[in-house]
């Protein structure tokens, strides 16, 4: 037994020098950290945006959590520790700010999601002649869940609107948010995908295939908004990211991605 | 509370579970007296789930047995369907993450019967077999017990897996943990509140059970 605590000591000594450098570098110029609960359908394009701040002020640095927008509201809603929300639906930040977390001077939208198919490329299913309706003869769908996803809920309005979706809804499978969605089609696990174009657009999103753009008709408005919380711990960061977002510059990068300008 | 998502659950567990005591009593039997060396090798292999995050087993479960892989392939040809998003690739993911949870268990319960009484069966005539199932297990069913009792309860509460390859389809593959993290997403705590709760009792009452009836002697 007497090898285990010298083992022990081992461990720790070696925990301490791996740690030394990073808190030793720390202690210099630290930059302001944003910690940003972000939409998951931001997750190239606000890496992207994040990089290109960062090489302009390298005194901030933006540090994005992504997952669904319902999700991320009810963590807020307990207070989870987030400098700016970044929602692909405007009503979760608005909500926020109607229970009195945040001002309605710090809510503001900043692009408008868009739908779209995504087959794999060897797929069979005729998206671009037939549309929604090619994927009444698909097996499994990925969408993102419905009950507090957006484009869950874009989706399952896109597919009613065709008149299809009796006929789709028990192929349909859930990611938890938009991105998991992607994932599964992107696995070869679902044969096709109702999703962001934001997601399947970027050059970061491995795996070829197709897609189609679902005509904005066919679903509500997804007007993406954002907040800066009350309790940010770096308001003057998060208010900078928030300014190059809305800038002409991050306008530009997300329109790049696949997204629309904000309702005017 | 969703029912549906209850009941599918319960028919998981009780399915991971038998499937468990077919495939996990005798590999813990083997691992208990074997002598080969590479015993170590399997013993490893049985309980690396215990060291993993659900989210790589789910991972990979998912990248190799989709419709595009060999396993894909294979599953497709004799089933015709797809493992992820099927409840019978839950129960797959289900039975090799639970393995470890009802293996370890049987095997230190096999292990710790007194090895003489188990030759005595041999030279009296007994099959090996034989001797299992009435020397043996007679003498270790608190550890089986145990065993089968953690991998029905762990897959109860088994949420990364499912989350990763289920595809949260009701009736499907929605179980209760699922459930309650979608009432929990959607802002509906009530509803999250009541399965939370029923679950808590659940876990308190089996466990409490199992620990009643291992002090007593084999209730056959």
């Amino acid at each position: 037994m007497t090898h285990v605590p010298r083992l022990l000591v081992l461990v720790l000594v070696g925990a301490a020098a791996a740690a030394a450098p990073a808190s030793g570098q720390a202690a210099g110029a630290r930059p302001a950290v944003v910690r940003v609960a972000a939409a998951a359908d931001l997750k190239f394009a606000l890496d992207e945006a994040a990089a290109r701040l960062a090489r302009r002020e390298p005194a901030l640095r933006v540090e994005a959590t992504y997952g669904s927008s319902g999700s991320m509201h009810a963590q807020l809603r307990q207070r989870a520790p987030y400098d700016l929300y970044l929602s692909a639906d405007v009503d979760y930040p608005r909500d926020l700010v109607s229970r009195g977390t945040g001002s309605v001077r710090d809510l503001f939208t900043y692009a408008t999601g868009r739908l779209v198919v995504w087959v794999p490329a060897g797929s069979t299913l005729p998206v671009e002649r037939d549309g929604l309706r090619a994927l009444e003869s698909a097996r499994r769908i990925a969408v993102a869940n419905p009950r507090h996803a957006p484009y869950g809920r874009a989706a399952e309005a896109a597919l009613r609107r065709t008149g299809i979706w009796d006929r789709v809804s028990r192929r349909l499978v859930l990611g938890e948010n938009v991105a998991q969605a992607a994932q599964f089609v992107q696995s070869g696990a679902a044969d096709a995908a109702i999703i962001a174009k934001s997601l399947v657009a970027a050059p970061a999103f491995g795996g070829a295939g197709r897609l189609w753009d679902v005509p904005d008709t066919l679903y509500p408005p997804l007007v993406q908004g954002g907040l800066i919380l009350p309790w940010a711990a770096s308001r003057a960061g998060a208010e900078r990211f928030r300014d190059f977002l809305v800038g002409d510059e991050g306008r530009a990068l997300l329109q790049a991605y696949g997204f629309g300008p904000p309702p005017r | 509370m969703d029912w549906t998502a209850i009941l599918l659950t319960v028919k998981l567990a009780a399915l991971t579970t038998l499937l468990l005591a077919i495939v996990g009593l005798p590999l813990a039997y083997w691992l208990a007296t074997t002598r080969r060396r590479w015993r170590a090798v399997v013993d490893a292999a049985v309980a690396v789930p215990l060291l993993l995050p659900p989210t790589v087993l789910g991972f990979y479960f998912l990248m190799s047995t989709g419709p595009n892989t060999a396993v894909g392939r294979l599953y497709g040809r004799l089933f015709d369907g797809t493992l992820p998003f099927s409840f019978a690739g839950i129960l797959l993911a289900s039975v090799v993450y639970n393995l470890p949870f009802a293996v370890r268990p049987f095997a230190s319960g096999f292990a710790a019967v007194d090895h003489r009484l188990i030759e005595a069966a041999r030279c009296l005539g007994a099959s090996g077999p034989r001797t299992f199932l009435t020397v043996v297990l007679p003498l270790s069913w608190p550890a089986v017990l145990a065993g089968l009792v953690l991998a029905f309860a762990h897959t109860v509460g088994e949420f990364g897996v499912v989350l990763m390859v289920g595809g949260n389809i009701p009736g499907v593959t929605r179980t209760i943990a699922l459930a309650i993290y979608d009432d929990v997403q959607a802002l509906d705590y009530a509803s999250a509140n009541a399965a939370s709760a029923l679950l808590v009792v659940f876990a308190a009452a089996v466990l409490g059970v199992t620990y009643s009836l291992q002090r007593r002697p084999l209730p056959l």
